[in-house]
């Protein structure tokens, strides 16, 4: 480990690879820091992305795909389940230990240096820039300086917090998660089940994600509004316990998913936040792999941008956010309003939505057939609907 | 006062993204609260998906 980088990246999840990348390849000095002994593990995800979503950067390679998914099945409080073919677009359940591995690796073969049991304790500062970080590696503590340093820190964001940008979650905005990676359990391997209402994950969902016959993260998601009351894992257990009392737990693996608006300036004199240290995930679905992903790349190609121009400043690092926006954040927007209008439906509005799109034939069901039905109960998500799938 | 139930954390940092303080701290197999900082709003409390922190009665 050097004392000196053009840039430091604090995290080493799939957003930090594709930030490093972009600057490594432009020829200058980039190290990632992770504070875990590996990259990639412990997994704390349901490792689900769209098939754009992850062919936009690579072609995937077949150790990185634990199931390919054609469909889905929403089951509504009442307990009827509706098939949803997926139309114009497949997804995947992805092997995440290996695929954020790989990433790391082809950040550096690009010429980025990794180093694992790296944890960062505080930013350096000087004249209102952030120059720097204090880490612990390897149980010594120093300082690495840099021109610009990158938080990818995940949920925690504390290179944010350091740098006085505001990434505090409000509760409602904050899915209390845990998941559970099972064998012995007999599902569709490209089907992903998703559980709707209160009864099952108050303000968010229970997912079935399948990872090869026999295996599947089985999770749940509940806003922060309702944790209080009953933690995710109460629900969770009582869900497995009453459907697949039979099946053996490998993992188990709790987190946080934020879910507000993307952070409009995750950026400062010095410093860019990237991935979910920068809110970067889809408020309506929690996926955020491929999103922070982007938010990486924008931030390193910009980082580029601001070596060219020597200059750092939270003014010329405006363009990332700009850029971010343009390509998802507007988007996530949306998807923040329309999260909104659905977490006023009950779970009386839920089963009549499943019931309506249960009667439209197998082949004319899409995910825009399901919002049809939710317009008719929530007028005012109309306008965002649309945007969002007609994508403007 | 916020009580930390041993060996159940998970380390996953939820706890930290709603505390209004910034008072808690977790690495890779550790968490502690600065009870000088801790204001006892409870929020780590409600949010923790595994129910690894607890209130303390005494105050």
């Amino acid at each position: 480990m050097k004392n000196n980088y053009d840039v430091i990246v604090v995290g080493g999840g799939p957003s930090a690879s594709m930030c490093a990348i972009e600057i490594a390849k432009s020829g200058y000095s980039v190290c990632i820091l992770e504070k875990d002994r590996d990259i990639g593990m412990p997994v704390r995800c349901g490792e689900a992305i769209g098939y754009t979503g992850l062919n936009q950067f690579f072609k995937p390679k077949d150790s990185w795909i634990a199931s390919t998914l054609n469909s889905v099945k929403l089951v509504a409080p009442n307990g009827k389940g509706v098939d949803v073919d997926f139309q114009t677009e497949t997804g995947y359940i992805l092997n995440r230990r290996v695929f954020d591995y790989d990433l790391s690796r082809i950040a550096v073969e690009n010429g980025a240096e990794v180093f694992t049991k790296s944890y960062v304790t505080g930013v350096l500062k000087e004249n209102d820039y952030i120059v720097g970080v204090k880490v612990n590696y390897m149980g010594e503590i120093t300082n690495i300086t840099s021109k610009l340093v990158i938080g990818a820190d995940g949920i925690e964001s504390r290179v944010g917090r350091w740098s006085g940008i505001k990434t505090l979650v409000k509760m409602k905005d904050m899915e209390s998660c845990v998941q559970y990676s099972v064998a012995n359990i007999n599902v569709d391997i490209n089907q992903m089940v998703m559980y709707v209402g209160s009864k099952y994950a108050p303000g968010g969902y229970l997912w079935i994600f399948p990872k090869g016959e026999g295996f599947a993260n089985i999770g749940i998601g509940i806003s922060g509004k309702f944790s209080k009351q009953k933690s995710a894992k109460k629900y969770l257990d009582e869900f497995v316990n009453s459907n697949y009392p039979g099946v053996s737990k490998l993992t188990t693996v709790c987190g946080g998913v934020p879910c507000p608006k993307p952070l409009k300036e995750p950026i400062g004199n010095g410093i860019m936040l990237i991935g979910d240290a920068a809110h970067q995930i889809n408020p309506m679905t929690g996926g955020g792999i491929a999103s922070g992903m982007k938010g990486g790349q924008i931030a390193g190609q910009v980082a580029v941008l601001a070596f060219e121009q020597s200059n750092f400043s939270k003014e010329f690092l405006k363009i990332y956010p700009s850029r971010m926006f343009k390509s998802f954040g507007k988007t996530h927007d949306r998807f923040y309003r329309i999260k909104e209008s659905i977490n006023q439906l009950d779970d009386n509005d839920l089963n009549y939505i499943a019931d309506k799109v249960s009667l439209t034939p197998i082949n004319k069901r899409s995910l825009s057939s399901i919002f049809k039905h939710a317009v008719y109960k929530k007028p005012s998500l109309i306008i965002d609907v649309l945007k969002v799938f007609a994508g403007v | 006062m916020i009580d930390i139930i041993e060996n159940k954390c998970d380390f996953c940092g939820t706890c930290i993204t709603v505390c209004p303080v910034d008072c808690i701290e977790v690495t890779e197999s550790n968490i502690t609260i600065d009870d000088a900082t801790c204001i006892d709003c409870n929020l780590c409390v409600y949010i923790c998906p595994i129910e690894v922190l607890k209130t303390t009665n005494e105050k």
